[in-house]
């Protein structure tokens, strides 16, 4: 046995081993280490930067929820990313990768202004309703077309979502210069602001857009879990092959599920026009239908933890801005510290399925 | 120490889990050179994860190699195939469009040794060294499982292996080819070379090995002579009790025509024809089983009647009910949605379970209503009732699980399955239809699958089962219905037929037999 002794074996340093199903204790505790990290990486970056983090912190929290007004911008932020979530998440479940809610969120905000356009004679509340109507029926139909290629003749939905986006956009570029769409008395391209009647009304000083997002943020629930329709999402999501063998009509499922995405990010089109900005421009979306996926995801498709999560990032704009004034640290910086989070959070993901073993723990010869 | 020396592997307290699952606890295997070592153990039993530490695939948690001798770590398949080990996986990675030679030589560096004439040269020598029968230039698109598998097998030879690992080689294989398996095994084995057979059938072991190793869920039983074994042996060492191997065919007097198929042809994903004017009868009361190599048919057979699958020509007529009167409804061109209602009772244990009879991340409960959730009325789905039904259905089959609301994926194979038959059996079917039903289940799970499909044929329904086992499938069927390259080359009676005539209607040998 001395040769034994004397042989060098070469083992490896590090090693993966699976986790078991990690405990709701453990998951929580792994993000909040996330977080503090991306936090303290954040620091340093500020640091860096020439300012002390802690000031810098404290002055984003109290850009966000420090005065009224800045609450509710805050809130004016979190409700069309709330609502785009839930858009994007519906897909996500079937596993649809829809990044297009971005032009559906243009598309529901061009349906809405066209019966700003066309319907002036109407009244108030029945002219929101048909803008909110209209809106969610253009977008839902938009949103239906890669859907209906995807069921017959199995298209790419991520390449066809994201190209339908300029689609979207261009159109607007191009209303801007139509007759009665353009604002009145200038030749710059510039779609007309609504009048009072088309604006949505305010409840607790914010227009009425965070009632209607908290509402489908229940409904959303309920459909997803309780009903036959989010049942069959579940089902295909999964796996299509067990769709069509448990009798469902895929291409149906597909179609109608996208269909109901698209009138989502409609919606948020509507508000958007007619609550927050008051008309239509090309930055009505404003990048919202991607920032909406990260919301989907940090938040695992679950609309609770969605009202949590799109705060949190809307928090993170409205502090970045409020940061650029008081430290003059440029928004983009304040960007990163949001891409550091959601790479902290994210990359936990890991260490819940995972743990790592290093070389030199003892074992028995 | 000369002991030590004679031993090309030897492994001591090999340990690996996998989460909360203990794989492999401390396990200790040796294989001699010039042997034929047959790993036994059922699904489970770690004997897969054994060999795939020792060829590089996982790394233990615990424990230690010796390889000639000399301690080692194998980190990466590479570590293996330098140390001399090469494996052969139950699933060729082979391209297809290359020849024989081409993937034999594929991801070595360039040389001498790999000019195309001399490497054809060293293949033929290995090829008649050992008994192979293969041509260096064929493509691999162009040959036969079997001959797949020659190919795998001259790959780690030609890379100087002189310990082989072979997981399951006979899965695939009929028993003529089996035997031919066996053959170049022996002479391998007289070349000095080690070899590990991986298997969970006791008649292979007993033919081919030296000596039998056994696992049961993690652990080494023993190791012993396969001179001094027998089945019951095994069996009881494997399963860890008594077992009856006894497969009953109760017999039925009362035969009612159920299904008849007529010149039936239909496409494969691709396209390709994988079924080919067949022709056949399916009666309740009995069992009819379906055999043949893989790949000849069998997963567009029963998907063409399920409504999965493109037919393009022929006819499937299902005697059933409507409205009271018998009628022979043509289920082709028909989705199932549509088969289903018009309440046709066909149940379909299909060959994929979680990736087409079950939703693997669903509970129990989801997967339990994922044909009948449109019975219940309003925009609803009836978890209620479905978690009721559950319920039974784990009392009645034993199913084990931590709970009706646990992920069916992480359940056993053996569970799983029961949740997927259980559930088609409580449609109260006229027909079931199962694939491969058996598949990666231990022993007990699998008699119990057995006495469940007896128990439906005692019924009346018409049951189709298409299997791998031969053994099996010959003792349970009533009717035993045999493809090949998707035409049917025999229906024959199993009590009177001998395996190697199947084996032969199963390549095809007795194409005279066609027609009927």
């Amino acid at each position: 046995m001395s040769d034994y002794a004397s042989c060098e074996i070469k083992r490896p340093l590090v090693r993966m081993v699976r986790r078991p199903a990690a405990s709701l204790a453990h998951r929580t505790i792994v993000y909040i280490i996330a977080l503090i990290g991306a936090l303290l990486t954040g620091a340093l970056l500020i640091w860096i930067l020439g300012h002390n983090p802690i000031d810098v912190y404290v002055s984003m929290v109290r850009g966000t929820f420090g005065k009224r007004i800045s609450f509710n911008e805050t809130v004016k932020v979190t409700v069309p990313l709330l609502v785009t979530g839930m858009a994007v998440a519906i897909a996500f479940r079937m596993r649809f990768w829809n990044i297009g809610a971005e032009g559906q969120i243009l598309i529901g905000g061009v349906a809405a202004t066209s019966v700003v356009v066309y319907g002036q004679a109407i009244p108030q509340v029945p002219k929101l309703i048909l803008m909110s109507l209209v809106a969610m029926l253009a977008a839902g139909l938009y949103a239906a077309i890669p859907a209906f290629f995807k069921a017959k003749w199995d298209t790419n939905e991520t390449l066809f979502t994201l190209m339908m986006n300029y689609i979207a956009l261009k159109l607007i570029m191009y209303l801007q210069y139509q007759p009665g769409w353009q604002a009145d008395r200038t030749t710059f391209p510039k779609i007309r602001s609504f009048t009072p009647d088309a604006r949505l009304p305010r409840v607790m000083g914010i227009h009425i857009g965070w009632i209607i997002a908290l509402v489908l943020v229940v409904i959303y629930f309920i459909y997803v879990k309780k009903t036959k329709h989010g049942y069959e999402i579940s089902v295909v999501g999964e796996s299509m092959n067990t769709a069509r063998y448990g009798g469902m009509n895929v291409g149906r499922i597909l179609i109608r599920t996208m269909f109901i995405s698209g009138a989502l990010a409609g919606l948020v089109g509507f508000i958007q026009t007619s609550g927050a900005d008051g008309t239509l421009t090309e930055s009505t979306a404003g990048g919202m239908g991607y920032t909406a996926i990260t919301v989907a995801w940090l938040s695992k498709m679950n609309s609770f933890a969605m009202v949590f999560v799109a705060l949190f990032i809307a928090m993170l704009q409205r502090g970045s801005s409020s940061i650029q004034t008081s430290h003059g640290i440029p928004a983009s910086a304040a960007s990163l510290l949001t891409g550091l989070i959601l790479f902290f959070m994210l990359g936990s993901e890991f260490f819940i399925n995972y743990r790592l073993v290093f070389r030199g723990r003892p074992y028995h010869g | 120490m000369t002991q030590e020396d004679k031993l090309a592997i030897r492994m001591r307290h090999i340990s690996k889990s996998f989460g909360t699952v203990v794989a492999l606890d401390a396990v200790d295997f040796e294989l001699k050179e010039g042997e034929i070592h047959a790993l036994l153990g059922e699904n489970g039993s770690g004997k897969t994860t054994l060999m795939n530490i020792l060829s590089g695939i996982y790394y233990p948690d615990d424990g230690d190699i010796a390889i000639m001798g000399q301690d080692v770590a194998i980190c990466s398949p590479k570590d293996a195939f330098n140390l001399g080990i090469g494996m052969i996986h139950q699933h060729f990675k082979l391209v297809d469009v290359l020849s024989v030679a081409e993937n034999i030589v594929l991801g070595l560096p360039p040389s001498e040794e790999t000019k195309r004439k001399r490497l054809n040269q060293t293949i033929r020598d290995i090829a008649d060294r050992y008994g192979f029968d293969i041509k260096p230039e064929s493509k691999i698109y162009d040959l036969s499982v079997s001959e797949k598998q020659t190919v795998e097998i001259i790959k780690v030879l030609y890379r100087g292996a002189n310990m082989l690992i072979l997981d399951e080689p006979t899965a695939v294989l009929t028993p003529q080819e089996t035997e031919k398996l066996f053959d170049i095994l022996r002479a391998m084995k007289a070349d000095n070379k080690a070899i590990v057979i991986i298997t969970h059938k006791l008649n292979e072991v007993l033919a081919v090995s030296d000596r039998v190793t056994i696992l049961r869920k993690g652990q080494k039983i023993d190791t012993i002579p396969t001179a001094t074994a027998n089945r019951q042996i095994l069996t009881e060492m494997m399963v860890g009790r008594k077992v009856d191997l006894q497969i009953e065919r109760p017999e039925v007097t009362e035969r009612k025509l159920m299904l008849q198929v007529n010149q039936l042809t239909a496409l494969g994903p691709d396209g390709r024809k994988m079924i080919d004017r067949i022709s056949f009868d399916a009666y309740g009361g009995e069992i009819l089983g379906v055999a043949g190599i893989s790949g000849s048919g069998q997963k567009e057979l029963c998907e063409a009647i399920a409504g999965l699958c493109p037919v393009v020509g022929g006819s499937i007529l299902f005697e059933t009910k409507l409205n009271g009167v018998d009628v022979a409804e043509n289920l082709v061109g028909q989705t199932p949605e549509a088969i289903i209602r018009k309440g046709i009772s066909l149940a379909f244990v299909p060959e994929d379970r979680l990736g087409m009879g079950l939703v693997a991340s669903h509970d129990m409960i989801d997967n339990v209503m994922l044909k009948n959730y449109r019975d219940h009325k309003g925009p609803f789905v009836d978890r209620q009732t479905a978690r009721e039904a559950a319920e039974e259905m784990v009392d009645a089959l034993e199913i084990v699980t931590p709970g009706v609301r646990t992920p069916i994926r992480q359940l056993s194979g053996g569970n799983v399955q029961k949740v997927l038959l259980g559930r088609e059996i409580r449609s109260n079917p006229q027909m079931l239809m199962v694939a491969y039903p058996v598949r990666g289940l231990d022993i007990n799970a699998s008699f119990t699958i057995y006495r469940l499909l007896n128990e439906q044929k005692m019924k009346g329904v018409s049951v189709i089962f298409v299997g791998e086992d031969l053994d099996v499938l010959m003792e349970i069927s009533d009717r035993l219905l045999v493809l090949c390259h998707g035409r049917i080359s025999g229906i024959v009676d199993p009590r009177t037929v001998t395996k190697e005539h199947v084996g032969l209607l199963m390549t095809g040998g007795h194409d005279e037999e066609v027609g009927a």
